[in-house]
């Protein structure tokens, strides 16, 4: 049976666009059904979920299996954007983003993550009749590049001649280039190279993994030839790797070259964030809470909302916290104080967290703030990856950084290795936190930076991570206050994978909360149905105002099933921005971009705080991107 | 007429007015209806377009779409009434992202007026604004629970209409 369906679904990829794959991800359940209907009533093959980690698992199950993926914005376990570069990074595929929110500044968030488009809601059955021409547009930017830059062929005078043009092409947009080529294929007589061409782009091309090592590869050749300097040949020189493809080399370098970026605009605004800001406050414990909930209350009223969010949210204070810290204390310092040569200390010293105390120079004020860099570079050992959601709130973050910017020992725990859910991971942090070196830490270790960024490439089996391997039901608290610490870095990422490889091991685990909290309020909406119905039937149209005060009364719930929600949310949340740390991490090599290499990870945090915030103290720096202001485009719920 | 009527009767149930004729009957209340609500704002377009996408590959699409928003959108009403209920609420963050979720899904299905409501619902989250949201939310059960009914009326009618004309064309009496 499944011979037959394979072929059928070969025929239909022939008959392209009719058949192609499309995945569908969206959180509303309303939506994505009509959603599905509607790309079903387009031809294409859909496959649909709700969830945004498990549409990771199916991409990364097979490389192959699906030719574009739509994904909503506003998502509870991983913000659309944070999916959005992944899917990018690891599968190379075209991704279409949905909203109902038509915030131009959230439209430019989704073209400086890569998306091919931003639609909105609700789509017309015509706007998606169109989407096959992102997945067409790859393939012929996919081919424009192996035709400039194959210097390897024996048409060697075609590619010199082209060879001005090579070099722009495979860093532009294919519109350009691929017309100069197509014109210089009518000149030329390259009917080689437009046999060669033809052949490449008909046949399905294998999608290069960029794996940890590969990606760790690439990261040392370009830190090596130079940010500016690396030209993709020279790096799969560097690489020597025979799978690779200048091509794929290319477009991975471009890839990086945006996340370079990124995190360089968000680093000066973190620190101008931090200049504006700077007092320490208690503000850490907003943080936590804030970003366990995946949402930024104004800067003004965070007492109040401290008490609460503190209460409910631990695990989410201390992720909130962590990410401040980190963010923080990265961007407080300055650039100098990442030293790339801390890093081979902190590779060593990842088992050893007393290294790390050593290492800081000042306390934190909050000693739950002092997140164990040590832990997360421990767990960085271990870690692994698996793509989790993106740190929505980022609010935390600012907070957070006027925390950290006070140095202070205030509290300095007793580095307990043994007891990396807690204690331990207070040690480190608090000395590290405040630590200027604690910068470096961060930057440290490549291999873990990658293995970090890579993670998701790296089925979660690969790596050992005891913690997560002992308890799926408790890490997710325990998680929680790791990955909070963790924020750092690599810690952050080590952190979070333990809690990534429960959430992927126990895919129940993660969904448990929301699967209790539904049916808690399924029967609660029968419940309201049923009153509402039978008002209904005794009151006409007009008199709805009764039937609605009947409908109040039933709503009361469980007041804890969203924050258990939320505290779901937060680790996720917390998870993805340590693998994004990670990815930074490994891109720190170059001096010049320490600043932007630490806080890359911190990108998100970043955004979403900034978003959270009142901008009005923070300036943007670079005119050209926009900073979500008031919509919180990291949260999601 | 007369003696098929009565075997029809006694095989559905439903009232002699409501076959044969009943069915025009009740497709005209349907049409009357959904102009109404399209008059009055409470459905929009996009409310056709679900229509549209129905079809025998999938007959009770509308229903299934519109009955799964029912049950989305009462969990995020009751999730909104909480969190303002909250004494020391102060999660605007949280209700913007419920809001927006309700946003679209009432867009999905051409909700307009609830939709409209969420979006000076999320205005008032923007401010900070409790009070505001409060109305807000008293606004939004409120349209919310008068769609709900406009559509059960709509979905009753559909129902009437469809069994009505399938009476039209029975299977073979049996003697």
């Amino acid at each position: 049976m499944t011979v037959v369906k394979d072929q059928r679904m070969d025929d239909l990829r022939d008959q392209f666009p009719v058949g192609m794959r499309v995945l569908a991800v969206d959180d509303d359940a309303t939506y994505l059904m009509v959603l599905e209907t509607l790309l079903r009533r387009c031809q294409y093959h859909v496959t649909g979920t709700k969830n945004a980690i498990t549409a990771l698992k199916l991409l990364r199950e097979n490389k192959n299996k699906f030719d574009l993926v739509i994904s909503d914005v506003h998502m509870p376990d991983m913000d659309g954007f944070k999916l959005l570069e992944l899917v990018g990074l690891e599968m190379d595929l075209p991704v279409i983003m949905l909203s109902a929110n038509d915030d131009p500044k959230m439209v430019m968030k989704g073209i400086t993550h890569g998306a091919c488009d931003y639609l909105l809601k609700p789509v017309r059955i015509e706007e998606l009749q169109n989407i096959w021409q992102h997945v067409v547009r790859r393939k012929y930017d996919l081919k424009e590049r192996n035709k400039t830059s194959s210097q390897d062929k024996p048409n060697g005078d075609c590619c010199n001649g082209r060879g001005s043009s090579a070099t722009g092409n495979s860093d532009q947009n294919g519109k350009h280039s691929r017309k100069r080529k197509d014109q210089e294929e009518d000149d030329d007589e390259e009917h080689e190279n437009d046999l060669d061409n033809e052949d490449q782009s008909t046949q399905k091309k294998p999608r290069v993994v960029w794996s940890v090592d590969l990606h760790r590869k690439f990261v040392s050749a370009v830190n090596q030839l130079g940010i500016d300097k690396a030209v993709p040949k020279k790096i799969l020189d560097l690489m020597n790797d025979e799978k690779l493809t200048r091509e794929n080399v290319a477009s991975h370098l471009q890839k990086y070259r945006l996340y370079l970026k990124r995190i360089s605009r968000v680093a000066n605004q973190q620190a101008n964030m931090v200049a504006a800001l700077g007092t320490a406050d208690s503000s850490y414990l907003r943080m936590g809470s804030l970003s366990g909930v995946g949402h930024m209350p104004t800067l003004t009223g965070p007492q109040q909302f401290h008490n609460n969010a503190f209460r409910s949210f631990v695990p989410g204070g201390m992720i909130g916290r962590l990410n401040t810290n980190v963010g923080l204390n990265m961007h407080g310092l300055s650039s100098e104080t990442l030293q790339l040569g801390h890093a081979p200390n902190l590779n060593n010293s990842m088992n050893d967290p007393i290294k790390f105390q050593s290492a800081i120079a000042c306390g934190n004020q909050n000693g739950i703030l002092a997140m164990p860099l040590s832990i997360g570079f421990d767990q960085l050992q271990h870690n692994k990856g698996v793509g989790f959601s993106p740190i929505q709130d980022m609010s935390s973050l600012t907070e957070a950084k006027q925390t950290f910017a006070m140095s202070n020992n205030g509290l300095l725990l007793k580095p307990d290795r043994e007891n990396r859910q807690e204690s331990g991971v207070y040690n480190n942090l608090t000395s590290v936190a405040s630590q200027h070196s604690q910068f470096s830490l961060p930057l440290l270790d490549h291999g873990r930076c990658s293995d970090i960024w890579s993670t998701p490439v790296h089925s979660s089996g690969t790596n050992s991570y005891p913690p997560s391997e002992a308890l799926p039901g408790a890490n997710l608290s325990g998680a929680s206050s790791i990955t909070s610490l963790s924020n750092q870095s690599h810690d952050s990422l080590t952190d979070i994978h333990p809690q990534g490889l429960t959430f992927t091991n126990n895919s129940g685990l993660s969904h448990f909360p929301f699967q209790g909290w539904e049916d808690h309020n399924h029967d609660r909406s029968y419940h309201s149905n049923v009153i509402g119905n039978s008002v209904d039937s005794l009151i006409d149209p007009e008199g709805h105002t009764s039937m609605k005060s009947t409908f109040n009364r039933n709503l009361d719930f469980n007041f804890c099933d969203p924050l258990k929600h939320d505290g779901i949310v937060g680790l996720s949340e917390e998870n993805s921005l340590k693998q994004q740390q990670g990815y930074i991490m490994n891109q720190h090599k170059s001096q010049s971009s320490h600043t932007v290499n630490n806080l890359g990870s911190l990108e998100e945090f970043v955004s979403s705080v900034m978003q959270q915030q009142q901008l009005d103290k923070v300036k943007l720096l670079d005119g050209t991107y926009l900073c979500d202001n008031n919509y919180p485009a990291g949260t999601s719920m | 007429m007369g003696v098929e009527e009565g075997v029809y009767k006694a095989k559905t149930g439903l009232p002699l007015w409501m076959l044969g004729l009943g069915a025009d009957l009740l497709w005209a209340d349907m049409n009357r209806l959904l102009g109404f609500l399209f008059h009055q704002g409470v459905l929009d377009e996009q409310f056709l377009q679900l229509q549209q996408l129905q079809d025998d590959t999938s007959p009770n699409f509308v229903s299934e779409v519109v009955n799964i928003y029912f049950h989305e959108s009462e969990k995020l009403l009751r999730n909104l009434r909480a969190l303002l209920m909250e004494r020391e609420f102060s999660d605007y963050k949280k209700m913007g992202s419920h809001l927006n979720q309700f946003m679209g899904s009432s867009s999905s299905i051409g909700a307009k007026r609830v939709r409209n409501v969420c979006v000076a619902f999320r205005a008032a989250t923007e401010h900070n604004n409790r009070a505001g949201c409060l109305r807000a939310l008293e606004m939004l059960e409120h349209e919310y629970c008068y769609l709900k009914n406009k559509l059960h009326e709509l979905f009753q009618i559909e129902q009437q209409r469809a069994l009505a004309a399938g009476v039209r064309y029975p299977a073979p009496v049996q003697n």
